[in-house]
C-alpha cells in the first residue's frame, strides 16, 4: 500500500489560518491502513484545528468527512453537493488523491495534510517499511523476491557494495543491506549462480525517469 | 588482463614489476595548483596517480580537470569515476573527454552514499553501478560502441580498474563479486585499505583458487595511520573498514609524538609482507592528506626507483 505520514501541525495551520470554512477529507484506502489519513485521523485533525481556531478567538468552521477512495472519480464526486460550503479542503489522501480532488474542483484550494512516503508494508503495529519504488519493470524473479532498487541505498544491480557490514547498510546501522538479504535468500533457494554474471544496466525508462506514466489495459472485444 | 593499452601502469605490471599508485584528493576550491603540488611530491615514486571523484560525497574540484592537470605535467593519472553523481550519458561523455586528453587509466566506483557528504539532501543518480561502468568502458574500448550501440570512429584506450573491499560482508561472496567485476572487464583492482592481514590473505587465497589472479592485477591498498585517533576513526566511522584491535593497541602503546612514525613503520611492514602474497601485483598507497610520506614508504620498501617502460 501507499504509506503516508501526517504533516506537522504547524505546517497545516500555516496553510489554513486565514480560512473561514474548512473541510478535512480523509480517504478510506491505503492511508487508513497506515493510520495517517482515514476517518479517524480526519476527525482528530478537524478537532485539533477547531481547538486552535477557538484559541485564536476565531469562529472558523471545520468539518470532517472521509471518502471511500480519493483516487477514483465516482467517490470524489460525492463532495459535489457540499464543497461550495468551504474555502478549502484539507485532504488526508496520498498525493494522487490530493491532485485528483484539485483537478475536479478547480476553483477550490485543495491542501495536503499528509506527506506521501512510499509503497510499503505493515512491519508491526505502528511501523511501516518500504518495499517497492514502482520502477515499472519488476526484477524480483531474479533476486530471490527482494528488491535491490527499493532496498539498496544505491539501487545497485550488482551489489552489495564495499560498505556492507554485518548485514547492515553503510548509511545506517538501522538499515538492512538489501544485497545481503538477497544473498542469504538466494543461498536458501540454491540459486547462488545468479551472483556469477554481471547484471546489465536497467531500463529506467519504465520508471519515473521516462516521464509521467500511464497504464492502459487492453480490452478484449471478442 | 586481455587488452593492451598505452597505460604505463599496465605495462609495468604486465612486465612483472610491482605497480605503485597513490592518490591525490582535489581541493574544495578552484586552485588547481594544489593538485599539481601533490602530484609533484609523489610523481617520481609512483607509476600513476589516482584522482578521487568527490570522495565521501564532498564537493571538490572535478576529477577529470585535475587529471588533465596531472597529465599536462607529464605524469600519469588514474581517473576515478563514481556512478553516484552522473548517469550513463555523463559517464560516457567524461570517458570520451578523458581519452581526448590521453588519459589511459580509469577506476570505476559506485561511490559513497551522499548522506556522508556535505550535501546530504542531494538526489543521487546510481543509473549504473561500478560493475556496469566497468562493462560500459570495456565495451567502448573493445567494441568501439556506446551503451546505446552507437559505433564511434575512435575508441577510448583505457586500462580499466575497479575497487574491491575484501573486508565487507558477507565475506564469502567477496571473491565471487570480484569474479563478476573481472567478467565485466576489470583489468586491475585497487583494494580497500588493508589492516586485517589474515583476512586479506584468506581473500587472496580465494582469488588464487579461482584463478582470478591470472586475469586481473590486484593492487593492495595501503593507508598509513597518522596516529591513534585516525585508527579509531577508521575502525568506528568509515564504512567497510576492518582495523584489528592489535593494531589499535600497538599505536596506543606508542607515545603520541611517535605515533605518526609508527604508522609509517606499520605501512612499510605491511607492504613487505604483502609482497610475498601470491597474486598481489602492486600497491595502492593512499596517504590521506599526507602525500609527502609516499616517497619515504616507496623507498623503504625497495620499490624505488620505478621501472621504466616504453
Amino acid at each position: 500500500m501507499i504509506i503516508a505520514k501526517a504533516k506537522p501541525m504547524e505546517e497545516i495551520i500555516d496553510y489554513v489560518k486565514d480560512m473561514k470554512r474548512i473541510l478535512v477529507a480523509g480517504c478510506d484506502g491505503c492511508v487508513t491502513v497506515c493510520e495517517a489519513g482515514g476517518m479517524k485521523e480526519a476527525q482528530v485533525l478537524a478537532s485539533a484545528l477547531r481547538m486552535y481556531f477557538r484559541g485564536q478567538g476565531k469562529d472558523t468552521v471545520v468539518d470532517d468527512t472521509s471518502l471511500t477512495r480519493q483516487c477514483d472519480r465516482p467517490y470524489i464526486e460525492q463532495l459535489q453537493d457540499k464543497i461550495n460550503n468551504y474555502d478549502a479542503v484539507l485532504s488526508l489522501a496520498c498525493g494522487a488523491g490530493v491532485q485528483f480532488l484539485a483537478e475536479m474542483y478547480r476553483g477550490k484550494r485543495i491542501l495536503p495534510a499528509v506527506n506521501t512516503c512510499f509503497i510499503g508494508v505493515t512491519e508491526e503495529k505502528g511501523e511501516w517499511t518500504e518495499r517497492c519504488q514502482a520502477c515499472g519493470e519488476c526484477l524480483l524473479a531474479t533476486t530471490g523476491g527482494i528488491c535491490p532498487i527499493a532496498r539498496c541505498s544505491k539501487r545497485m544491480s550488482n551489489g552489495p557494495c564495499g560498505g556492507s557490514a554485518g548485514g547492515k547498510c553503510e548509511i545506517s546501522k538501522d538499515t538492512a543491506c538489501g544485497w545481503h538479504l538477497i544473498y542469504e535468500r538466494l543461498k536458501e533457494l540454491d540459486e547462488l549462480e545468479r551472483f556469477e554474471q554481471p547484471n546489465e544496466p536497467k531500463n529506467w525508462a519504465a520508471s519515473r525517469d521516462g516521464g509521467p506514466r500511464k497504464v492502459i489495459k487492453e480490452v478484449s472485444h471478442a | 588482463m586481455s587488452k593492451t593499452t598505452p597505460s604505463k601502469l599496465q605495462k609495468i605490471m604486465a612486465a612483472g614489476h610491482f605497480g605503485v599508485t597513490s592518490e591525490c584528493g582535489p581541493p574544495r576550491g578552484t586552485d588547481g595548483h594544489v593538485v599539481e603540488e601533490k602530484a609533484r611530491l609523489i610523481g617520481d615514486y609512483v607509476d600513476a596517480i589516482n584522482v578521487t571523484d568527490n570522495q565521501t560525497a564532498v564537493v571538490r574540484m572535478c576529477s577529470l580537470a585535475s587529471c588533465i592537470r596531472i597529465k599536462q605535467m607529464g605524469l600519469e593519472p588514474v581517473l576515478q569515476m563514481v556512478t553516484r553523481d552522473r548517469n550513463r550519458i555523463g559517464l560516457q561523455s567524461d570517458i570520451l573527454g578523458a581519452a581526448s586528453f590521453g588519459i589511459h587509466n580509469l577506476l570505476c566506483l559506485t561511490g559513497d552514499h551522499q548522506s556522508f557528504g556535505d550535501h546530504p539532501n542531494a538526489a543521487n543518480v546510481f543509473d549504473l553501478d561500478s560493475t556496469q561502468l566497468v562493462r560500459t568502458a570495456t565495451m567502448m574500448r573493445d567494441e568501439g560502441k556506446l551503451l546505446s550501440g552507437f559505433e564511434m570512429k575512435t575508441r577510448p584506450e583505457m586500462f580499466i580498474g575497479a575497487a574491491e573491499n575484501p573486508f565487507a560482508d558477507p565475506f564469502e561472496i567477496r571473491v565471487m563479486r570480484l569474479a563478476k567485476k573481472v567478467a565485466a572487464g576489470a583489468q586491475f583492482i585497487q583494494t580497500q585499505c588493508i589492516y586485517n592481514m589474515p583476512k586479506f590473505k584468506l581473500w587472496m587465497q580465494g582469488v588464487v583458487d579461482k584463478g582470478l589472479h591470472e586475469k586481473v592485477f590486484i593492487m593492495a591498498g595501503i593507508t598509513p595511520m597518522k596516529g591513534l585517533g585516525m585508527a579509531k576513526y577508521m575502525k568506528n566511522k568509515v564504512p567497510g573498514m576492518d582495523v584489528p584491535d592489535d593494531l589499535i593497541a600497538r599505536l596506543a602503546g606508542t607515545p603520541k609524538e611517535k605515533q605518526a612514525e609508527e604508522g609509517i613503520k606499520i605501512a612499510i611492514e605491511q607492504i613487505q609482507e604483502l609482497k610475498e602474497v601470491q597474486g598481489v601485483r602492486g600497491f595502492h598507497i593512499m596517504a590521506i592528506e599526507w602525500e609527502e610520506k609516499v616517497p619515504e614508504i616507496v623507498k623503504a620498501t625497495g620499490l624505488y626507483p620505478r621501472p621504466k617502460v616504453d
